[in-house]
């Protein structure tokens, strides 16, 4: 009884456990108002160059930023390939098992029906990657998914920094001017870990 | 009420309802209201998450047959 007048007129209680569950609720305050004051981060490293593994850094990113968060992508190794200039992205079939491959048009029982390409076929018949690709651009176009390049359009616009792994560049032969003009910075790990150490969501994609 | 803005996002599949949501609150004065019409059925949920997370209002969410409409007052 002593203890709930003593926080009514907020006076710090003098014996033990009074004090000790004083100190319990202030703290609770404070990092309420500290998780309330914060704005909070995402980092993600894009590491691979498909369409279908383009998609989650993408949308992540964008989205993290329209909430109002601090959001990045460091793009490393074949993931680079997403910040070209002239983005030509495909989706590959091959060791892909998994991929649905299912008609974007035609009638509606058609489009349900996952066709069994072998992967053998899938994976060695000259010009299935380019087709498979062709029909996964035609089903994110009718079902009201953006493209890739629509996405890379907004996560620029709405403040997503790109960042750029230094090595890769190296590493493949590429030159810089390939690059879009927007990557905010050309790093390398010990700065990506610098940036990414006090991230409150870090994926690897 | 007669909202300020409406966004029509019929047709648009996550995550671009919400980000043309965001697009829109933008050109809105603190108070004013929003109303978006979508079609995606994740939008329920996601409007509700982006109203929580930014600190926007969210006055109302239904569906109206195959539609959702949501009105949000900007913060």
């Amino acid at each position: 009884m002593k203890i709930t007048e003593q926080h009514q007129t907020q006076s710090i209680p003098t014996d033990l456990a009074g004090l000790d569950a004083w100190l319990d609720k202030k703290l609770d305050e404070k990092l309420a108002q500290r998780k309330a004051a914060r704005t909070p981060s995402l980092a993600i490293i894009a590491t691979k160059g498909t369409m279908d593994m383009a998609y989650p850094p993408f949308i992540l990113a964008s989205t993290a930023a329209a909430l109002g968060w601090d959001s990045s992508v460091f793009f490393t190794f074949y993931g680079l390939g997403l910040l070209k200039k002239d983005l030509q992205i495909k989706v590959s079939p091959l060791g892909n098992p998994a991929m649905p491959m299912k008609m974007p048009f035609g009638p509606e029982w058609l489009q349900h029906i996952n066709m069994k390409i072998p992967n053998f076929v899938a994976g060695n018949m000259p010009g299935f990657e380019s087709f498979a690709t062709a029909m996964m651009e035609q089903t994110t176009k009718t079902k009201g998914v953006p493209s890739i390049l629509e996405l890379r359009d907004i996560c620029v616009e709405s403040g997503v920094k790109l960042v750029a792994c230094q090595m890769t560049v190296d590493l493949f032969n590429y030159r810089k001017e390939e690059f879009m003009p927007e990557i905010s910075e050309w790093i390398g790990a010990t700065t990506y870990l610098a940036s990414a150490k006090d991230a409150d969501i870090c994926l690897f994609i | 009420m007669e909202a300020k803005q409406t966004l029509d996002a019929r047709g648009l599949n996550c995550p671009l309802p919400i980000l043309r949501t965001k697009k829109s609150l933008i050109s809105l004065q603190s108070g004013e209201t929003l109303k978006v019409i979508s079609t995606d059925p994740g939008s329920l949920k996601d409007m509700s998450s982006f109203c929580s997370q930014t600190g926007n209002e969210l006055l109302s969410s239904q569906q109206q047959g195959k539609d959702f409409e949501f009105v949000i007052r900007k913060a």
